[in-house]
């Protein structure tokens, strides 16, 4: 699937949307497209109904947590040290803040070709959580951005019935988030590594102080 | 009674036992589970209930659909924690006497879930359980040796006396509280009555009361 031609044929095809090209480094060159939110379901029907591309079956919707990140690169500078201007190198510091992301696969069974990656991004991670949801596009969406919204925290506009799916309803955290903290229900155990140990040194510090 | 002359009656052709024995065996002989299933352990149940193993040669005639009916329960499999209510629902609804048998490394321990968020860590949390054993998933064969140890263990039950079983003292609950599901965990996340082994980091016996832990551990 030839990316740069779905994406110019998508954006004359809506005038005014935004597709931006997600390159993938590995191997497996799965390159995607992030879709903006305003023209999303849009851009989906496009894909699904368009006589060239029929896309009309969305195989899997998965969730993906971005924590903020940090980049710090070296610049060089002038800079005036003791009267003389220097060459001096800098480490600047990029802060780039995290979001959450729907990412879809989609097949056409008509013309047994794909898979095209599409991606939705939230605006952070806190409070702008809402994105449209493409269930109205394709119906085998419905129970995956259930379970997207249940693990991560996505809010789906204009899902049908968007519900959690596997944790209980009472349930208030987002357990695949990066963040999420688990509660604490270490107990014995015999041979304890990694976060696992960590939590037998916190118990074991604990039960010392009582 | 002594057992010589209960012998040497019995080669006269004179059968003899007392109310007990008696009891117990009826009870033993008769063990009918829950039919009732919660992840690949309970394939390897419904195997060994199949013909190849018949498990109703032990008296586990026939499985019951309903838990007013059914005398044990065979926890066979992942306890979630969203599940754990009802599994706790169903035992309360069971008459007594009741056994339970965890069966394999999920039902005893949470097995390869067990630091997972979302899944019990051994449905001794909630209730108590008389035969643990473990496997991923146990073999019929196991689960059979769970069911003899569990007749064995009703054998030797006394209708009397301080160490008579969890149903004919009235102090002891038949009821447990069912969790209820919290904003983070299941509140309480265990019953201190039945699970009050400290965490600490030495290996120590189970220290629960009441007639949990007994048999296979």
């Amino acid at each position: 699937m030839d990316l740069e031609k779905i994406k110019s044929a998508v954006e004359t095809a809506i005038p005014d949307s935004r597709v931006q090209i997600v390159l993938n480094g590995s191997p497996s060159a799965q390159h995607s497209l992030v879709l903006d939110p305003t023209h999303a379901v849009e851009i989906a029907k496009f894909l699904r109904d368009d006589t060239e591309l029929r896309l009309d079956y969305c195989s899997n919707a998965s969730g993906v947590d971005w924590l903020d990140t940090e980049t710090s690169e070296k610049v060089k500078v002038k800079k005036l040290i003791e009267g003389e201007e220097k060459e001096v190198e800098e480490v600047r510091k990029t802060r780039t803040p995290g979001y959450l992301e729907a990412v879809y696969h989609l097949y056409s069974m008509e013309k047994k070709h794909g898979p095209l990656v599409i991606r939705q991004r939230t605006e952070n991670r806190s409070d702008k959580v809402t994105i449209p949801s493409l269930t109205p596009i394709w119906r085998s969406a419905e129970f995956q951005e259930r379970e997207i919204y249940d693990l991560y925290g996505i809010v789906f506009q204009g899902h049908p019935d968007l519900r959690r799916i596997l944790m209980w309803d009472e349930f208030e955290d987002h357990p695949m988030r990066k963040d999420y903290v688990e509660p604490n229900d270490y107990e014995y155990e015999p041979t304890p590594h990694d976060a696992v140990l960590e939590k037998a040194k916190q118990a074991r510090t604990l039960e010392g102080q009582s | 009674m002594d057992t010589q002359l209960k012998e040497e009656l019995s080669r006269q052709g004179i059968f003899t036992t007392t109310l007990e024995e008696l009891y117990n065996w009826g009870r033993r002989s008769s063990v009918w589970p829950l039919t009732f299933g919660l992840a690949c352990c309970a394939i390897e149940m419904i195997a060994t209930t199949m013909a190849r193993y018949d498990l109703a040669r032990f008296g586990a005639e026939v499985f019951r659909p309903s838990p007013r009916q059914a005398d044990l329960m065979i926890v066979a499999g992942t306890v979630t924690k969203k599940m754990a209510p009802q599994v706790v629902r169903l035992y309360n609804q069971m008459p007594e006497p009741k056994y339970v048998i965890a069966m394999g490394a999920c039902a005893i321990s949470g097995g390869p879930f067990k630091q997972g968020y979302n899944v019990l860590k051994g449905i001794d949390r909630y209730i108590p359980v008389d035969v643990h054993i473990p496997g991923c998933p146990p073999r019929p064969e196991a689960l059979m040796d769970a069911f003899i140890t569990l007749q064995k263990k009703i054998d030797a039950q006394s209708l009397t006396g301080p160490d008579r079983p969890r149903y004919l003292d009235v102090e002891q609950p038949s009821e447990f509280p069912v969790p209820a599901y919290g904003a983070h965990d299941l509140v309480p996340a265990k019953n201190i009555k039945l699970w009050n082994i400290i965490s600490k980091n030495i290996p120590t016996g189970p220290t629960a009361a009441g007639d949990d832990g007994s048999g296979k551990d």
